[in-house]
């Protein structure tokens, strides 16, 4: 029988979650309408005046991002667990690592990428230049990875407890504070007239340093949540 | 060859077993034994590695499982109570992505052969949500005929099967075991193999 070497397994991964996802389309569908609702209420909520809707449209949109990414945290690995692939993955004779990461990259295409494809349309509700529109786009692609690693280790931690929807979140979002500070901060640079670039380089480096470190991270608190 | 030697595993406060040895060769078989509670379950995933035993070790071909890590991993099939399988695929994927899982690719032909041994003709296509018990099991049981793991570990193989399908667990273990491979089993149904004996293992 032909081996399948470790970027097939990352592959196969990532394909075999979208195909479940794409048999269950729902549980997309409600991650990224609940960013589009939560984001056009401040509109609504606090009145038509272009200044303020334009100054906090970059903190709205992240907040929202980040709410709506815990919304799909739990199921991260819950439906595995329960149907016992997860005890599977543990005994594949590659690293745990691997298919950890085939799950955070899944997850992200699922939640991040979505919620960055959209976002520009929303901004458009608070009135942002098309420059700073570009520039939430460019931080949501950096950021979003970073909440969907983070998240996998929080998910993992908090796989099989009753309540751990909440807790996750709980676990998760301090985590995330700089990569709301960050995102937000560069496309506020944007609209006073700086440049984004060493916000955006912030988020690069969170990426790449979650990268490297979460899936491992992850794959070790699955270990200990297996027990 | 598995070697387990002076084995002590507790869930909780509660010692299930103490100072357990034995040792598996190639073309062996041994059903463990026991009251409900009495860690037949334990066992097997604490030699899977997914628990840690309190005290004792678990040597494979002669060097500590922990080890060898991903190495013993590759020689080993573990079927659970759970059978690992998804309502939304169909029983052909299903039988193709855990075989991805374990680390190799089967072509289209392989998985529906496999699936057709099992007695699952005209259901390869079918999501598997809409399949019974029995028939579930059998797309889980599938993976034994596309595996080339040494070792089995099988808990509690027989749950919701007919008659024939017992059988054919039967027939697969005893090729299984010509090969050289062994296996490890918990039942609370007979289940013998021709040709070959069963050994025992007492839980208590």
């Amino acid at each position: 029988m032909k081996k399948m070497s470790l970027f097939g397994l990352l592959g196969l991964v990532v394909r075999r979650d979208l195909l479940l996802a794409m048999r269950r389309r729902a549980d997309v569908l409600t991650t990224l309408i609940f960013f589009v609702m939560v984001v056009s209420l401040f509109p609504l909520g606090v009145g038509p005046e272009m200044d303020m809707l334009r100054k906090m449209a970059p903190g709205v949109v992240w907040v929202a991002a980040l709410l709506a990414s815990m919304l799909s945290l739990p199921r991260m690995f819950s439906a595995d667990y329960a149907d016992g692939t997860l005890e599977q993955m543990m005994l594949a004779p590659q690293s745990l690592s691997v298919l950890v990461l085939g799950k955070i990259v899944a997850h992200w295409m699922l939640s991040g990428l979505p919620l960055a494809l959209i976002a520009p349309v929303l901004g458009l509700q608070f009135d942002m230049s098309a420059p700073a529109l570009g520039t939430l786009v460019l931080a949501l692609l950096l950021g979003t990875p970073v909440l969907s690693m983070i998240g996998a280790i929080g998910a993992a931690l908090t796989l099989g407890l009753r309540g751990g929807g909440v807790l996750v979140s709980l676990l998760v979002l301090p985590l995330c504070i700089p990569v709301l500070i960050f995102g937000a901060g560069a496309v506020e640079a944007v609209t006073s007239g700086m440049s984004a670039a060493s916000n955006l380089s912030f988020l690069g480096a969170f990426m790449l340093f979650a990268l490297v470190f979460t899936p491992f991270v992850a794959s070790q608190a699955l270990r200990i949540s297996m027990e | 060859m598995l070697e387990v030697g002076n084995l002590a595993c507790s869930r909780g406060d509660h010692r299930l077993f103490s100072g357990l040895s034995f040792s598996l060769h190639p073309g062996q078989i041994m059903q463990v034994q026991g009251a409900n509670g009495s860690g037949k379950t334990s066992l097997l995933r604490t030699l899977c590695g997914f628990l840690s035993p309190d005290e004792g070790e678990i040597l494979w071909h002669g060097k500590p499982v922990h080890d060898l890590g991903e190495d013993y991993y590759a020689e080993l099939l573990y079927l659970g109570h759970l059978n690992a399988i998804k309502d939304e695929l169909n029983a052909l994927e299903n039988l193709q992505m855990s075989a991805g899982l374990a680390g190799y690719a089967l072509t289209e032909q392989q998985a529906v052969a496999a699936l057709r041994r099992m007695g699952l003709q005209r259901r390869e296509h079918l999501p598997v949500k809409v399949l019974s018990q029995g028939q579930r099991r059998r797309v889980a049981l599938a993976r034994l005929l596309t595996t080339d793991a040494h070792l089995w570990i099988l808990d509690e193989p027989l749950t919701a099967l007919d008659v024939g399908a017992v059988g054919l667990m039967q027939e697969l273990i005893g090729e299984h075991l010509s090969k050289g491979g062994m296996t490890i089993f918990t039942t609370h149904q007979p289940l013998q193999v021709a040709g070959v004996e069963t050994r025992q293992l007492s839980l208590s």
